[in-house]
């Protein structure tokens, strides 16, 4: 099994060059198995680019691979909401069920609000996410016999390319780390899974609008939580909370929530659809609309 | 892991050597004597077996599975050389007994029935979803093979070994 892991590594890099030369739907009857977890159990990617929940990272380890091998993926993830609009990408690397690395760009438009702001119709900030998360104990899965979780702790480094602006609003800089545990637990005999995410976090709008401000430049202890009900073991239902903090004087940030429908085709390729709903964003309030999201193994 | 058998292996023969009794000598070169209980029945499955269309149900589910498993390139090599009969009649009663079925399993617990196969927790996976696309085939509705699987699912901690 050791050789297969130097394998998979190998044939990890070969098909990251490949990109979506690798990509093959498989019939459901065809043997499976090209890596080891079951499916549905990896989560998809989150807005930062871990895996989880879309607005929450789990404590599950992403790709599709098991203790002795190294399964990657990459997503795209598109939200709009009336005045605004998110286009994200990234990938994640999972190794050995152990560690998750991850990196996501979020650009953030700010459309016609851009140019009532005087920044110019179609204002973009974009951030770089680098995600690191370990695995301390737990399967979430397979340890149907006890009541403790699977936990995770990670963190997001976050680096936004719009300083100037984001001094001029207040923020007080524009990079910063959030921290987070996780526990996730599936409850198979109740085809439910649960999720509870603590997070230090200074961001605003999760880094979009910078980072602290002149209400707070503190780190704040942020709950997010997540349900998932699987109800084939293709499709998954869902809905998350996501608290946030609120550092700035210009606008009163809201937490966030959506709903989720998640269906995965095959090992290589899932879909989620959610309803997002955002609240206030800088001079628009109730930003909500749909989004979308694919995500592609290897 | 290595070195848990090769202790295992000269405490078994120091065990021989010294002629110690036989329980005694079992319990020590076997620890998977310890495992836990592989057919623990549950009467609050017994619906399930039900569900499951009974013994004649569960031993054709079994059948489907064991050609899925030959089939699927990961768990191929556990069981192409095995007796697959006796492997098939085992699951049978083991899935009867767990969901209170009037059958009784006299097979070995689940370390012992492993021991020294190497397998991996991708070939666990594996045997899992060809379990659940034979369950699929036999009509047993999703959260039905949920309640099941999550019996067998811890199972893992003594099968995977390597």
């Amino acid at each position: 099994m050791q050789k297969r892991s130097k394998h998979a590594l190998l044939a990890c890099a070969c098909t990251a060059l490949l990109g979506l030369a690798s990509v093959h739907a498989r019939a459901d009857d065809a043997p499976p198995n090209i890596s080891g977890k079951l499916l549905l159990t990896a989560g998809v990617s989150n807005i930062e680019g871990s895996a989880g929940g879309g607005l929450t990272p789990w404590a599950l380890i992403g790709g599709y691979e098991t203790n002795d091998q190294i399964g990657a993926n990459a997503f795209y993830t598109r939200l709009s909401t009336q005045d605004y609009s998110l286009n994200d990408a990234g990938v994640l690397v999972g190794f050995y069920n152990r560690v998750e690395v991850s990196f996501a760009q979020q650009r953030f438009n700010t459309e016609a609000v851009g140019a009532a702001l005087g920044l110019g119709q179609g204002f973009t900030f974009r951030q770089n996410v680098l995600g690191l998360k370990v695995r301390l104990f737990g399967n979430a899965i397979l340890d149907q016999n006890s009541w403790l979780p699977q936990v995770a702790v990670g963190l997001q480094y976050k680096k936004n390319d719009q300083g100037a602006v984001l001094q001029a609003i207040g923020a007080r800089s524009d990079h910063g780390t959030d921290y987070y545990i996780s526990a996730t637990k599936l409850y198979l005999a109740q085809s439910l899974l649960l999720n509870a995410t603590l997070r230090l976090t200074k961001a605003n709008q999760i880094g979009i609008l910078g980072f602290g401000g002149p209400l707070s430049n503190s780190y704040h202890l942020e709950p997010e939580f997540s349900a998932a009900y699987l109800l084939t073991r293709k499709l998954a239902i869902g809905a998350e909370w996501r608290k946030k903090p609120n550092n700035l004087t210009i606008a009163r940030e809201s937490n966030w929530y959506d709903a989720f429908v998640a269906y995965t085709f095959n090992k290589n390729i899932s879909l989620t659809l959610a309803y997002a709903e955002l609240g206030n964003i800088v001079i628009k309030n109730d930003q909500h609309g749909p989004y979308a999201s694919v995500q592609i193994g290897f | 892991m290595q070195i848990a058998r090769i202790t295992c292996i000269r405490l078994f023969a120091l065990a021989l050597a010294f002629a110690a009794s036989n329980a005694l000598a079992q319990q020590v070169a076997t620890p998977a004597m310890n495992a836990p209980n592989p057919a623990q029945r549950d009467p609050a499955l017994r619906p399930l077996f039900k569900v499951f269309g009974e013994k004649p149900g569960l031993v054709a589910i079994v059948n489907t599975a064991m050609n899925n498993l030959v089939a699927d390139r990961v768990t191929r090599p556990y069981f192409i050389n095995a007796d697959r009969k006796h492997i098939k009649r085992e699951l049978v009663d083991q899935l009867c007994v767990i969901m209170d079925g009037p059958c009784t399993y006299s097979g070995l617990n689940m370390a012992q029935a492993h021991q020294g196969l190497k397998i991996t927790t991708a070939a666990f996976d594996a045997f899992v979803e060809d379990f659940q696309r034979a369950m699929d085939k036999h009509h047993i509705p999703f959260h039905d093979q949920n309640q099941l699987l999550a019996r067998l699912a811890p199972m893992h901690q003594q099968i995977v070994t390597h």
